[in-house]
């Protein structure tokens, strides 16, 4: 620092290196956003950038910072004063806000040129915030249950072992440092004291490999709506399963008036025409369970997503068919997309089932496929109702 | 250090020049910071302030515009004494001397205008102080604790009374309604009506108002008259409004302040020796300091204009002027007198004149479908509506109406509308700021598509009811 005076002024240039206040309020705002995110998550999973991508990369998220509310004038509706070249004359256009191209949705306020805070989320920061809130099923325990596997891993360190667990460089270092702090800074000589030894845990892991059995209904009836949310829903379905087993597997089976095992492409894509009868698609995955996904190697997930439009002669049928998948599955999940609330025969039918195996859910827009995952992997606590 | 000594050396040459124009500023202390500095004391209005995520933001954004060069601050000063200026380190000599030249005019304008005559100096230790203690509350409360309440108080800040001399509470005749419509014959028949003050029929109600006329310093009618605040809330909510009273002469001379010191760095600049390079340097950023633009007003160049017009005008008057008693050559007269006794409002009503919105191009543009477009180039239309946007700092007017609303301690607030809507979602983002502040139900009266409607929240939602 260094300084030189004259009478009415000082010029200084000081050591400024300490001043962090910029960065650590900056800090405090980066922090809201994330929180928001968190508090977004609803909106969030149902991103189509995500939901459409290959899963892998960081996705950017447009997030818009965060707003300091203030009562202030509505821009849009009031008169500014501007300043012409010398030429200008009424009815000028001088600025456009590009209002044509925004999508829907509530603007949270009217001024134009809102900033946006570009935040990169990871997918993985998304799962990590998600499946935190997401449980397998606590079903009641099936005969199978014994496969559970169990695994060993080292993973703590203590003073007391066996002494084929030592640990030697650690117990060399806590050699080391007591020497050291007696003035003799080398390894000899090694007290029991010293000694380290490897701990494990046991680890228990449900057995690993489980199966999706993806219905939905691809009658004329399913719009570009219903089946996004279907695609939503699963894509972060697979994921989540992913986590807690070693192999998934995933079924796509189509259905209107017939049911077929179709590609993931096909699945999402194609539409059909005709009428729905859903039981043919129940009837499919018990023949699948039956051929290829034996219940004593493998967790089945059956999920059907459905507009609730099925013919109404065969709900009946329905219903005893996805008795007998629940009898072979961890759990039946039953997905309504139903944006409306119209009377929905098959979900009238399915009201009556009982079984904590079956799951609903109706979903009326993006959010619901949030409060879908939620609603379907929730930890039944037992003993509760 | 001989770029130290060059600097040393035009600080003292400008300085000297200055002096000679009859410039009257406040001791000098130049810092010279690095970038992040600069931006830290630009997002927060201070070098020192208290800690609030929303000046991060601020913060994060412009030095992010620095950073890509998109933009760079030419200016800091901080209206106190000494007075303040922050230079840049990277900044060039020529730089620094269009700085030193422009701070020494804000500084004069600072010292001399009547509108400043209440700030604080001593305002850059106050603001240490009162960020010591706000980080002092962060540690006893909370610091989420203490960001939700000064969330709530910054929401509100500016709706304070900055007026020099305040009366307060039963100046009954001052400000009160009339029903009968005036038809005016001319825009001057208001003032025959002074002389005679129309008797009021006595109030029905006798029930004692709170406040008992309509206040307009919410902050001030909050911290005398919320049954919610807690002691540390009280002295947080005090500081905020001085900090706001301080700042708001800046806001309500910005046209004003901005074009005197620009017109002053450009004719100190002028007496200056500049090599060839320098003064294609300054020019070009002078130019960018008074680039006009179409979308808005660039308060640098309208400020400029308008005092060179003043100047240009006393020096030269018309018969007709010279006939009122001004006198030939009386410019920069003229100008000191108005730098000292006029804020944005009265300068833009006394000395637009007609020629020079012409001569500008001046107009009023509007939204008209997804377009901005040009809708008046009228020289009264484009007057009314720039004062207009600086009436009350070019906030909306509130004025609290009644702490008692329905006799069950609700805030009942009308917004003074003058044929400006305000913005309905960040209203509604606001209410429920007032009324954690207030704890019980708030209303705000306004207008929406020419209906009068009152917005209330009470706790819960909002809720609008048109009248």
């Amino acid at each position: 620092m260094h300084e030189e005076q004259s009478e009415s002024f000082v010029v200084s240039q000081e050591n400024w290196s300490l001043h962090r206040k910029g960065y650590q309020d900056q800090k405090r705002h980066s922090d809201k956003v994330k929180k928001a995110i968190h508090n977004n998550l609803p909106e969030l999973i149902s991103e189509e950038s995500i939901v459409m991508s290959d899963g892998r990369d960081v996705i950017k998220i447009p997030i818009r910072s965060l707003d300091e509310y203030k009562i202030r004038y509505n821009h849009s509706k009031s008169k500014h004063v501007g300043q012409g070249g010398g030429d200008s004359q009424v009815g000028d256009v001088v600025a456009s806000d590009g209002s044509q191209s925004a999508g829907k949705g509530k603007q949270a306020g009217d001024q134009p040129g809102q900033d946006f805070y570009e935040a990169e989320v990871s997918l993985a920061e998304i799962e990590e915030t998600l499946f935190r809130e997401l449980e397998l099923p606590n079903l009641e325990k099936r005969e199978q249950a014994e496969i559970i596997e169990e695994d060993i891993t080292f993973n703590d360190i203590r003073k007391k072992g066996l002494i084929g667990n030592i640990d030697k460089k650690r117990t060399i270092i806590a050699a080391f440092k007591r020497n050291a702090m007696e003035g003799h800074a080398e390894i000899m000589p090694i007290y029991n004291d010293d000694l380290r030894f490897k701990t494990w845990d046991e680890v228990v892991k449900p057995q690993s490999k489980a199966v999706v059995l993806m219905m939905m209904d691809t009658s004329a009836s399913m719009g570009s709506f219903e089946k996004y949310m279907a695609r939503s829903f699963y894509f972060w379905m697979t994921k989540f399963l992913r986590t807690k087993y070693e192999k998934v597997d995933i079924e796509f089976i189509a259905h209107h008036t017939i049911a077929k095992v179709v590609s993931e492409m096909d699945f999402f894509s194609k539409g059909e025409s005709g009428g729905t009868i859903c039981s043919t698609a129940y009837e499919k995955a018990l023949d699948l369970i039956a051929k290829k996904y034996h219940p004593s190697r493998y967790n089945i997930y059956p999920f059907h997503f459905s507009d609730g439009e099925n013919m109404s002669s065969d709900n009946g049928k329905c219903l005893s068919l996805v008795e007998e998948l629940m009898g072979v599955s961890n759990m039946f999940g039953y997905g309504e997309v139903n944006a409306h609330s119209r009377y929905s025969t098959l979900m009238n039918t399915y009201q009556k089932i009982e079984d904590p195996k079956f799951r609903h859910y109706v979903l009326k827009e993006n959010k619901d496929v949030y409060y879908a995952l939620k609603k379907f992997f929730h930890k039944r606590l037992e003993g509760s109702v | 250090m001989t770029e130290h000594k060059a600097l040393q050396y035009a600080v003292e040459e400008i300085t000297e020049i200055a002096k000679g124009f009859g410039l009257d500023f406040y001791p000098m202390r130049y810092e010279i910071c690095p970038a992040d500095i600069i931006y830290t004391f630009g997002a927060y209005g201070m070098p020192t302030r208290f800690s609030h995520w929303s000046f991060g933001k601020q913060f994060h954004k412009m030095k992010l515009q620095y950073d890509l060069g998109l933009s760079q601050i030419y200016e800091l000063v901080i209206n106190s004494n000494p007075c303040y200026a922050f230079l840049l380190e990277t900044n060039t000599l020529i730089q620094n001397k269009l700085i030193i030249a422009h701070v020494l005019a804000h500084c004069d304008f600072f010292k001399n205008n009547v509108r400043f005559s209440n700030t604080r100096r001593d305002m850059v230790e106050s603001m240490t102080a009162t960020a010591e203690r706000i980080a002092e509350y962060e540690k006893i409360y909370g610091n989420e604790e203490v960001e939700r309440f000064l969330d709530a108080v910054l929401a509100i800040q500016e709706h304070i009374d900055p007026s020099l001399v305040r009366w307060r509470h039963g100046n009954e005749e001052v400000e009160q309604e009339d029903d009968a419509p005036i038809i005016r014959k001319t825009m001057y028949d208001d003032l025959w009506e002074m002389d005679h003050k129309r008797l009021k029929p006595p109030a029905e109600s006798k029930r004692k108002k709170t406040p008992a006329s309509p206040e307009k310093d919410l902050l001030l009618f909050l911290l005398e008259n919320s049954r919610e605040l807690e002691e540390w809330q009280r002295d947080i909510l005090t500081m905020i409004r001085e900090e706001m009273l301080y700042f708001w002469p800046q806001m309500e001379t910005k046209i004003m302040n901005e074009g005197w010191a620009t017109f002053w760095h450009q004719r100190i600049l002028r007496e200056m020796d500049l090599t060839a390079d320098e003064t294609i340097e300054f020019a070009k950023l002078n130019a960018n300091v008074i680039q006009p633009s179409r979308t808005s007003i660039n308060p640098y160049y309208l400020g400029l204009k308008i005092f060179e017009d003043i100047e240009r005008r006393y020096n030269h008057p018309t018969e007709e002027m010279i006939e009122l008693g001004v006198k030939p050559g009386s410019g920069r007269e003229r100008m000191f007198e108005v730098r000292e006794m006029d804020s944005d409002i009265s300068f833009i009503r006394n000395y637009l004149t007609k020629e020079l919105v012409q001569k500008e191009d001046l107009y009023i543009f509007e939204k008209k479908g997804s377009h901005y477009k040009i809708s008046d180039k009228e020289y009264r239309s484009v007057q009314d509506r720039l004062i207009a946007q600086r009436v009350n700092g070019g906030f909306p007017y509130l004025v609290v109406y009644d702490g008692d609303y329905v006799r069950n301690g609700e805030l009942y607030l009308v917004h003074k509308y003058e044929e400006t809507e305000l913005d309905v979602p960040y209203l509604e983002h606001v209410l429920p700021y007032i009324h954690q502040l207030w704890g019980r139900i708030v209303h705000l009266e306004t207008y929406v598509d020419n209906k009068q409607v009152v917005f209330s929240y009470d706790g819960k939602k909002v809720h609008r009811r048109f009248a």
